[in-house]
């Protein structure tokens, strides 16, 4: 059943993903949809691991996925901690506000 | 002993130089005189020492200080009898100075400091005239020119004065340029500055005249600069900014003179340049009669002393001209004694009068100031040649010489020691005779001074009137008692001097010219300043030629604009436009654009992550393509 989908429509697809995910963390300005981006850009690059680690036959890309999900996890808990504290100091969760680091 | 005798006042110098802050007066006065003092002794027994050696000179060589190739340059010392004649009179002199200035710096600030430099000053002189080959000439010359550049510029907060120091430094350096390719021309022919070597060579007569005579003419370039002779002899009248001792030691009796020094040092070189000698001559007689015009009508008592210095120097190039070398160094000698004498006499009247040297405002001095006015009558009879005094002697052996080599030239010689004697006597009489020109309050307190200035002034006045014993004519005294400089200097010629073959009448004739025209001017003066008493008039009431004289012929307006002026304008087009302009914007346009360009690079980064994002996706993205494509 799964070899009757082409591998194109697995790149297709995770291409979408990852373009929406980057689309997103580059326009929108709030800092939840911008961690959520980030997640959609790593699951479709995840996506595309286990796609192609079945079409080649090798077991490598299914356990990199586990490490970018781990990674994934990680940084979604250090990413909402630091945006609950930048919550609480400005009552905002907008990251064009955040331009502290202008030259 | 030559050698301590050159260190002791560079030891004086050190001392004083660098502990004299800390010093009392007393003890700066007498470690700067002492070491002189000291030196002069040495000399002295030197000079003793001298005549019972058969070499004739007393040589030492401490070690060879410069070394490259085949050059080998001797920190060498001779002290022969030219040299130990020169170090007697520097350093005598040098010591009656030294005395004279304890009592006339007594209440300067900067009292050790004169004393340092005024030490260093007789060091280097003593380097010029007893170093043993021409780089340590040049050396003690480079040395005295800047004691003199000190000393002029030794009240250094009046503007005025520090010019007159900057512009003797200047034109001595252009007369050091002279004799520094004439030093370099010697090296080319001769592959040494010996002088021993250096004369040996020319001994040997193969030496064209072409280059002796561009070899003196060179050394004559320097020795204008240092003996201010024309046309570079407008810093010496100017350098009398300086205190009064500085006049008369470095202006008058020892600097001014290491240029007649130098010609006769180099005499073999002379003696065999025509062309350079008729040169120096003319100079030398063109020197003396435009100072002594322009003497006429100086009305500052030290300006009248400086250009009659420069007259004098004329005279005694007119002398080295002529090949009479012994009657330069002859006038050299009595001029020393009573010029000094005359300076320190100024002195002693300016000291009195609270500083001022304008003899309009004097006259009548002569009961105030009795040791003052006879030592200076001595000095200034001597001076414009009152029969048997040293000045007569030494004058009339020029004019003889003179009148030998070339009437003309004896004539016009003769001319300016009558014009010498006109503005003597002017500035005598109105210092010291007649009423008193100023306010009488300040009358009353112009005083003698103290005795540590009048004791040289006696000294010198001795030695001013005796000073002639040293080289009496022959015709005058008897053969064993003539001549005596001539027989004392005649070893260090190495061509014998020629004898003036005139026979005694018309030597009489001669001195009894002298002796007129010393009588003329004389007279003249008497009349004019003590009979009718008039007295110059203001500047501004000039007219005529009295208004060019007294403005000395303009020739510091025409240098002023033939040198300075176009040399200034020089100098601000390069300030403002290869500097101000093109380097400045060369310069500044770098720091501009750096700063603009990061200006606009700044912008980008604005501190807001979106961006970065958004360069960091571009960047990649960009990457990606071309590795694509």
């Amino acid at each position: 059943m799964f070899q009757s989908i082409d591998i194109s429509h697995y790149i297709y697809l995770s291409t979408v993903i990852f373009s929406i995910g980057l689309f997103g963390v580059l326009f929108r300005r709030n800092a939840i949809i911008l961690l959520m981006c980030i997640e959609l850009m790593l699951n479709a690059v995840n996506l595309l691991f286990t796609a192609l680690s079945t079409y080649m036959g090798d077991a490598d890309g299914q356990i990199f996925v586990f490490f970018i999900m781990v990674v994934a996890a990680a940084e979604a808990a250090v990413g909402l901690a630091i945006l609950v504290m930048v919550y609480r100091n400005t009552r905002k969760t907008d990251v064009s506000f955040l331009d502290k680091l202008k030259g | 002993m030559v050698t301590i005798l050159i260190f002791l006042p560079f030891i004086g110098f050190l001392i004083n130089g660098l502990l004299g802050k800390f010093l009392p007066k007393s003890i700066v006065g007498i470690i700067g005189t002492g070491t002189v003092l000291g030196s002069f002794i040495l000399a002295f027994m030197c000079f003793n020492q001298l005549s019972s050696l058969t070499e004739g000179s007393i040589a030492t060589d401490l070690y060879t200080f410069l070394q490259v190739g085949g050059l080998h340059i001797k920190f060498a010392f001779t002290f022969d009898k030219l040299s130990g004649m020169m170090a007697l009179i520097i350093t005598g002199i040098g010591t009656l100075i030294h005395l004279y200035s304890m009592g006339y710096m007594h209440d300067d600030e900067g009292y050790y400091k004169f004393f340092a430099y005024l030490n260093l000053f007789v060091f280097n002189m003593l380097v010029l005239v007893l170093g043993s080959n021409f780089i340590m000439l040049f050396f003690g010359w480079e040395g005295v020119g800047l004691c003199s550049y000190l000393l002029i510029g030794f009240w250094y907060k009046n503007v005025n004065f520090g010019k007159a120091a900057r512009k003797a430094f200047v034109m001595n350096r252009i007369g050091d340029l002279g004799l520094l390719l004439g030093l370099f021309l010697i090296y080319q022919n001769f592959h040494s500055f010996d002088y021993k070597e250096v004369f040996a060579q020319i001994g040997l007569g193969q030496v064209s005249a072409f280059t002796l005579n561009s070899i003196g003419l060179l050394l004559f370039v320097g020795a204008m600069g240092k003996s201010a002779q024309i046309p570079l002899y407008t810093w010496l009248p100017d350098a009398m900014a300086g205190p009064t001792p500085v006049s008369a030691l470095i202006h008058a009796a020892t600097m001014v003179t290491a240029g007649i020094y130098l010609v006769v040092r180099s005499q073999v070189i002379f003696d065999q340049a025509e062309i350079a000698r008729e040169v120096i001559m003319w100079v030398g007689l063109a020197t003396s009669l435009f100072a002594a015009f322009i003497g006429l009508k100086q009305n500052d008592i030290k300006k009248v002393l400086a250009y009659s210095t420069v007259s004098q120097l004329g005279l005694m190039f007119v002398a080295l001209g002529c090949g009479a070398y012994t009657a330069a160094m002859f006038h050299l000698t009595t001029h020393a004694f009573f010029k000094a004498l005359l300076f320190l006499g100024s002195g002693s009247v300016i000291h009195g009068m609270h500083h001022e040297q304008d003899i309009r405002q004097m006259g009548g001095l002569k009961s105030k100031m009795p040791i003052t006015y006879f030592t200076f009558l001595i000095g200034t009879l001597a001076i414009s040649g009152f029969p048997l005094l040293s000045g007569f002697f030494s004058k009339d052996e020029i004019l003889i010489h003179a009148f030998e080599h070339n009437k003309i030239v004896w004539g016009l010689s003769l001319f300016s020691a009558m014009i010498t004697g006109i503005y003597m006597f002017r500035m005598f009489f109105l210092t010291f005779h007649g009423e008193y020109r100023n306010h009488h309050h300040a009358f009353e307190k112009v005083h003698e001074s103290p005795i540590t200035m009048t004791l040289p002034l006696m000294i010198l006045a001795v030695l001013s009137v005796f000073g002639g014993l040293l080289n009496l004519p022959h015709f005058i005294a008897g053969h064993s008692i003539s001549g005596a400089l001539a027989h004392y200097l005649a070893p260090i010629y190495s061509f014998p001097e020629k004898e003036v073959e005139l026979n005694a009448t018309i030597e009489w004739i001669l001195m009894g010219a002298a002796v007129a025209v010393f009588l003329i001017a004389f007279l003249y003066t008497r009349t004019k300043y003590l009979t009718k008493k008039s007295v110059p008039e203001s500047d501004d009431q000039q007219e005529g030629l009295g208004k060019v004289l007294s403005n000395k012929f303009y020739v510091d307006e025409i240098y002023d604009a033939i040198f300075v002026k176009p040399i200034e304008k020089m100098g601000d087009f390069v300030d403002k436009w290869i500097d101000g302009f093109i380097l400045k914007g060369f310069v500044d346009g770098f720091g501009k654009i750096s700063q603009n360009a990061s200006g606009l690079l700044s912008k980008i980064q604005n501190g807001n992550v979106e961006f970065y994002l958004i360069y960091m996706a571009v960047a990649v993205s960009i990457l990606l393509a071309f590795n694509l494509f």
